[in-house]
């Protein structure tokens, strides 16, 4: 009992901001509602939540939602699978190189902040208007997370691990190998996660722009077909997937975190 | 890395040093890519037009009354965003920062949002603001309120409080209390919000454009574009990247100095 009451108050204040955060949504829902069946807001304009609601059936039977997924979810993995394999050789090669990493780590991190998405009438030019130049963009975009991450944990090996390798006796590979890559884990997929972001959030992006490929194009379609609800209900539907995606990334990356 | 960037070679200033020439050679060497790409014969010249033809493109444009009105359009949609962005992220930020129930409720919303595509908020947009530049400016402000906001509540749970016991000892209003003691503490946090928040709101207001629109330099991209004068797109995107640069390096320096003069 004395348990009991120890952990109840516990409970009860950690549940009481979740409570209050999911009422507050509840709460708007409701007030967006009560507003388009008053006609307050137009229903051309923002359609009543019961009618987005009303129209996710249709998403998955008659536009293929499962399947726009599932290829914005292979171009996001395609993407992000070419970032990891040229940014661990790049990262590795800037952490082996110093002259290389000095010249050229700033330039990375300068191009993580570029607008490269803007872009994307050049990469129409180079590649068409198909999956390839969404796969390439996506992966520029997650390209410099993985190389910095994967320099960093490498720059990051404790000396005296590295010594006591050599002590050892352990050739360069075996050091690599044995060593330097495990202790760079942490760090490189924290890369992998932003590469995963990143390429998502491009995914999904250009897409929308080009008119092409998966859940991107279905907004961009509904929008243009005027097809409120089921658009509404799209963008939903990409805004959970992300969130979902975002926090099982998050999950999968703290196993890779050191314990203790 | 601390250790390892002091031993080794750096370019010291006013000096040539073994990272600029590297960083030189690589110009030289990217460039010289280019140009041998485009003079092969191998890719389409339309497509890969030779870097003197984008060059004179450029000298063109900056000339073009067409370009200011195109630029002056883009550059007021974007202080606009930022101006509404920025504000609601500061309210936001200090709302959620400063009380820790608030914070528990719905900053787990703000960082789940923060990353999820904001350009598939466009069509929402078009629909409540018309496709004209109100549309540009929401989704530009919808892009660099998150980094605003999450900025700001970090910095707000870094406030000292021992200043917060202080100001409440002296009992300060809430409006002195966020004037005098969260604000002056919050300059950097704030810094770093704007700064990402600029990048983000010139991409969202650029991609309104270039989805839509019949004015500012996402339009003139996607004029150029529907042209294929390919010289001048490419003439226009390194113009809009360079600007950018150049708005992020000025509000690094303006930072600089408040910081330092405060």
């Amino acid at each position: 009992m004395a348990l009991l009451d120890g952990t109840s108050p516990n409970l009860a204040q950690r549940a009481a901001p979740i409570l209050v955060g999911l009422l507050t949504i509840a709460a708007a829902i409701a007030l967006w509602q009560g507003a388009a069946e008053w006609g307050l807001v137009s229903k051309f304009v923002a359609p009543a939540p019961s009618d987005i609601a009303r129209s996710f059936p249709r998403l998955f039977t008659e536009e293929g939602l499962v399947g726009r997924f599932l290829q914005t979810f292979a171009e996001t993995f395609l993407a992000a699978g070419f970032a990891v394999a040229i940014g661990i050789p790049l990262g590795w090669w800037l952490h082996r190189k110093p002259l290389a990493g000095l010249a050229y780590e700033n330039w990375v991190g300068s191009f993580a902040a570029a607008p490269i998405v803007i872009a994307y009438p050049l990469f129409l030019v180079l590649f068409g208007r198909n999956t390839a130049t969404i796969v390439v963009m996506s992966c520029l975009s997650g390209l410099p997370a993985m190389v910095l991450k994967t320099k960093e944990g490498l720059d990051g090996t404790r000396r005296v691990l590295v010594n006591v390798g050599l002590s050892f006796g352990l050739k360069p590979a075996a050091l690599f190998w044995k060593i330097m890559l495990p202790a760079a884990i942490p760090a490189i997929a924290n890369g992998v996660r932003l590469a995963l972001i990143f390429a998502l959030i491009n995914v999904v992006g250009v897409e929308f722009l080009i008119n092409f490929g998966g859940l991107g194009e279905l907004i961009d379609d509904l929008a243009q077909r005027w097809e409120l609800p089921s658009m509404f209900g799209a963008i939903l539907f990409v805004i959970l997937t992300s969130v979902a995606f975002f926090w099982a990334t998050g999950r999968v990356e703290r196993w890779f975190r050191p314990h203790g | 890395m601390a250790e390892l960037q002091a031993t080794l070679p750096r370019a010291a200033p006013g000096r040539f040093g073994p990272v600029m020439t590297v960083r030189a050679g690589t110009v030289l060497l990217l460039w010289a890519l280019w140009e041998g790409a485009a003079r092969s014969g191998l890719f389409y010249e339309g497509a890969l037009p030779s870097s003197f033809k984008i060059a004179r493109a450029a000298l063109d444009l900056v000339v073009m009354p067409a370009f200011y009105y195109n630029f002056a359009v883009t550059l007021l949609e974007v202080a606009a965003a930022l101006a509404i962005g920025v504000t609601c992220g500061i309210a936001v930020g200090l709302a959620l920062g400063a009380s820790r129930f608030a914070g528990k409720a719905f900053e787990p919303y703000l960082q789940y949002l923060a990353p999820a595509p904001k350009i598939i908020f466009l069509p929402v947009f078009m629909v409540m603001f018309g496709v004209g530049g109100g549309s540009k400016i929401a989704i530009g402000a919808l892009s660099c309120f998150f980094p605003m906001a999450l900025s700001v509540i970090s910095g707000v749970r870094q406030v000292d409080p021992v200043l917060l016991r202080v100001g409440r000892s002296f009992q300060l209003t809430l409006a002195q209390t966020i004037r005098k003691i969260y604000l002056p503490a919050l300059l950097p946090p704030i810094a770093t919000g704007l700064r990402l928040g600029l990048g983000v709101a010139i991409i969202g207001t650029l991609l309104g454009e270039i989805k839509m629109s019949n004015r500012g330099l996402g339009f003139l991209i996607m004029q150029d574009y529907g042209r294929f004068d390919i010289a001048e797109m490419y003439a226009v995107l390194a113009v809009v990247f360079v600007l950018a640069a150049l708005a992020n390096g000025l509000i690094a320096r303006v930072l600089r100095v408040k910081g330092r003069g405060g």
